[in-house]
C-alpha cells in the first residue's frame, strides 16, 4: 500500500534522513522504533508532506505523494495522528472532528463515521461542544485519533500514541490501535515505546541516525538480542 | 444630552476603525503578519467608489459593491504576488514588504489621479435624527455606520464559528501544520482572508469617505493606523476584540476632541493605548503572543 524508497530529507546541511526505504502492506500494523533524532518524526512528515525530502519516493498505491500539494495527501487516502497531538485547543471537540473530515462531501458517510468515533471513544461523546483545550492528554490522544479517522483513511500513520500518558492509558491506547486496525484500516506506527509497539506490529523496522539498520517481524525483532539492548531495557 | 450625542458620533467613527481593524486583525490570526498596505487598499477603494459615482453615475450601493469587487481582487493579488513568496522568510522582510506595497500603492495613485483632492459625493441624504424634542440630534450617517458595522460583526461571526471554512481558517490561525494534516489548503484560507479583509475595507473606505469627504492618494494612512491602534488595543488576532478596540477608539477620541483638545485627541487615544499595553499586554480580549514585529 505504502512503499517509500530511498527517502532524503535534509534540514539545511544536516541530512536526518539518509536514504531509507520500507514498505506497509495492506491490513499491516507496522512499526518504525527507534531514539529520540532517530528521524521517525521527520519521516511521519515527510511522507505527509509536512516537509519536503530531497531524494527518493513516497508511493501510496500508485500515487507519489510528493510530486501533489501537501492538502491533496488526505484525500490520497492518507491521514496522520501528529506527535503532541495538535488538536485544534481552540475548537471544540465536535469541530476538530469536522476538521478531520474536511476533505469529504458525503455529509450521511460523515454524519455516521462521526458516530462511530463516539462509539469507540464515549468520553469524546460527553465532552462533545468543550474545547479541544480543556480535554486531558488522553482524551486530547483519543480526538487526534477520532480526528483522523474521520478521514476514512486507508493508511494511519501515528506518531508517538503513547507521549505522556499514564501506563494504564497507554494499554488502553494500544488496544484502540488494534480495534482501528481489525476494522480494516492499515497502520504505521512510530513509537519510543518499543515494547507495545512490537507487541501489536506485524513487521517492524530499526531507525537509527536517519538509517534503517534491523527489519523482521514484530517478535523477530522484540526477541532480537540488539534490540533488547537498545530498546527494551536489556 | 451632549455627552450621549458625542457618544453616538464616537460609535459612528469607531464603528469605521473597527471594520477595517478586522482586516489587520484575520490577516495577523492567520498569515501571522501586519499588512501595513491594508490602509491604502481603504485609499484605492475609496477612490473606486468615486469614479463610480461620479464617472460613471452608479447608484451609491452598486458602487459600493463595486469598490467591494475591487478590493477583494486587490488584496487577494497583493497577498499573491507580494507576501506569498515569503512565506518562509523572515518576519521582518514580510514586513518591510508591506511598507513597500504600501508606498507603491500611494504612489501609483498618485501618479493615476494626481495628488489633489477629489471631493467625494454624499452618499445619504444628509440631515439628523431629531430625539427628545430636538435635544439630541444624530446624524442618519453615524445610524448607518452603526448598523453596518452590527451587520458586519454579526456575518462575520457567523461565518467563522458555523461554516466549515469559518472553522477551518481558526485551525490555520492555531496551527497551519495540523490544519494541513486535515487536508485544508493552507494558502487558499490565506487568500479567503484577504479576500474577506479587502472587501470589508471597501466598506470602510465609503463609509469614511462619506463622514470625511476628501479623496486623496495618502487617505488610508490615518485611518488605517487608527484602526491598527484599534486592533492591537481589542487584543490582535482576536476578531470581537477589533470590534471592542474599533468602538472604544472612535469613542475616546470624539470625548477627547470634545471635551479636552481637537489637537490633542490622537495623543490622547495613542497615550490610552500605551496605558492598555501596559496594564495588559496582549490587548483588551488578546491571548498571549509570543510574535514578533
Amino acid at each position: 500500500m505504502l512503499k517509500i524508497e530511498n527517502l532524503v530529507v535534509r534540514y539545511g546541511m544536516i541530512e536526518a534522513i539518509k536514504g531509507i526505504s520500507f514498505e506497509v502492506n495492506d491490513g499491516e500494523i507496522v512499526t518504525l522504533i527507534g531514539a529520540n533524532g532517530a528521524g521517525k518524526t521527520t519521516t511521519m512528515h515527510a511522507i505527509s508532506g509536512l516537509v519536503k525530502p530531497a531524494a527518493g519516493s513516497i508511493m501510496l498505491d500508485g500515487t507519489d505523494l510528493m510530486k501533489i500539494p501537501a492538502h491533496k495527501i488526505v484525500s490520497a487516502g492518507l491521514a496522520q495522528v501528529p506527535e503532541r497531538r495538535r488538536v485544534f485547543a481552540q475548537e471544540t471537540v465536535e469541530e476538530n472532528l469536522q476538521l478531520g473530515a474536511y476533505t469529504r462531501k458525503d455529509k450521511a458517510g460523515i454524519a455516521e463515521d462521526m458516530e462511530r468515533v463516539f462509539e469507540s471513544f464515549p468520553r469524546l461523546r460527553e465532552r462533545r461542544t468543550q474545547l479541544a483545550g480543556t480535554l486531558s492528554g488522553g482524551e486530547q490522544q483519543m480526538l487526534a485519533m477520532g480526528r483522523a479517522l474521520m478521514a476514512k483513511p486507508k493508511i494511519l500513520l501515528m506518531d508517538e500514541p503513547s507521549m505522556g500518558l499514564s501506563p494504564l492509558l497507554v494499554r488502553e491506547i494500544f488496544h484502540i490501535i488494534e480495534d482501528i486496525n481489525r476494522q480494516g484500516t492499515t497502520i504505521l506506527l512510530v513509537e519510543q515505546n518499543a515494547k507495545m509497539a512490537l507487541a501489536v506490529a506485524d513487521r517492524a523496522y530499526v531507525l537509527e541516525t536517519g538509517k534503517i539498520t534491523l527489519e523482521g517481524t514484530g517478535s523477530e525483532l522484540a526477541n532480537d538480542p540488539r534490540v533488547q539492548a537498545a530498546y527494551l531495557g536489556g | 444630552m451632549a455627552l450621549l450625542s458625542y457618544l453616538i458620533s464616537g460609535l459612528g467613527l469607531g464603528s469605521v476603525y473597527a471594520i477595517i481593524a478586522l482586516g489587520y486583525t484575520m490577516v495577523y490570526g492567520i498569515a501571522k503578519m501586519l499588512n501595513f498596505a491594508h490602509g491604502d487598499v481603504i485609499m484605492i477603494g475609496a477612490y473606486a467608489a468615486f469614479f463610480a459615482m461620479t464617472r460613471f453615475g452608479l447608484p451609491v450601493l452598486l458602487s459600493v459593491l463595486l469598490s467591494m469587487v475591487v478590493c477583494t481582487v486587490l488584496g487577494v493579488v497583493i497577498e499573491r504576488l507580494a507576501y506569498k513568496p515569503l512565506r518562509q522568510a523572515s518576519n521582518l522582510s514580510v514586513l518591510i514588504t508591506a511598507i513597500g506595497v504600501s508606498y507603491l500603492l500611494q504612489n501609483g495613485a498618485q501618479l493615476l489621479w494626481s495628488s489633489s483632492t477629489k471631493v467625494f459625493p454624499s452618499i445619504l441624504a444628509g440631515g439628523s435624527l431629531q430625539l427628545f424634542g430636538g435635544k439630541l440630534s444624530v446624524s442618519w450617517l453615524s445610524i448607518l455606520t452603526i448598523l453596518v458595522c452590527i451587520a458586519v460583526m454579526v456575518c462575520l461571526t457567523l461565518f467563522v464559528n458555523k461554516t466549515l471554512t469559518g472553522k477551518a481558517m481558526r485551525a490555520c490561525a492555531e496551527d497551519k501544520g495540523a490544519a494541513l494534516l486535515m487536508g485544508i489548503n493552507v494558502d487558499r484560507i490565506i487568500s479567503i482572508t484577504f479576500a474577506i479583509g479587502s472587501g470589508l475595507a471597501a466598506i470602510a473606505a465609503v463609509l469614511f469617505c462619506a463622514a470625511y469627504p476628501s479623496v486623496y492618494p495618502t487617505l488610508g494612512s490615518m485611518p488605517g493606523i487608527k484602526a491598527f491602534t484599534a486592533a492591537v488595543f481589542g487584543g490582535i488576532g482576536s476578531i470581537p476584540g477589533a470590534f471592542l478596540g474599533g468602538l472604544l477608539l472612535g469613542i475616546i477620541e470624539t470625548l477627547a476632541k470634545a471635551y479636552i483638545s481637537t489637537q490633542l485627541a490622537d495623543a490622547i487615544v495613542f497615550a490610552v493605548l500605551i496605558i492598555v499595553l501596559l496594564i495588559k499586554p496582549s490587548g483588551l480580549l488578546g491571548r498571549k503572543i509570543s510574535e514578533k514585529v
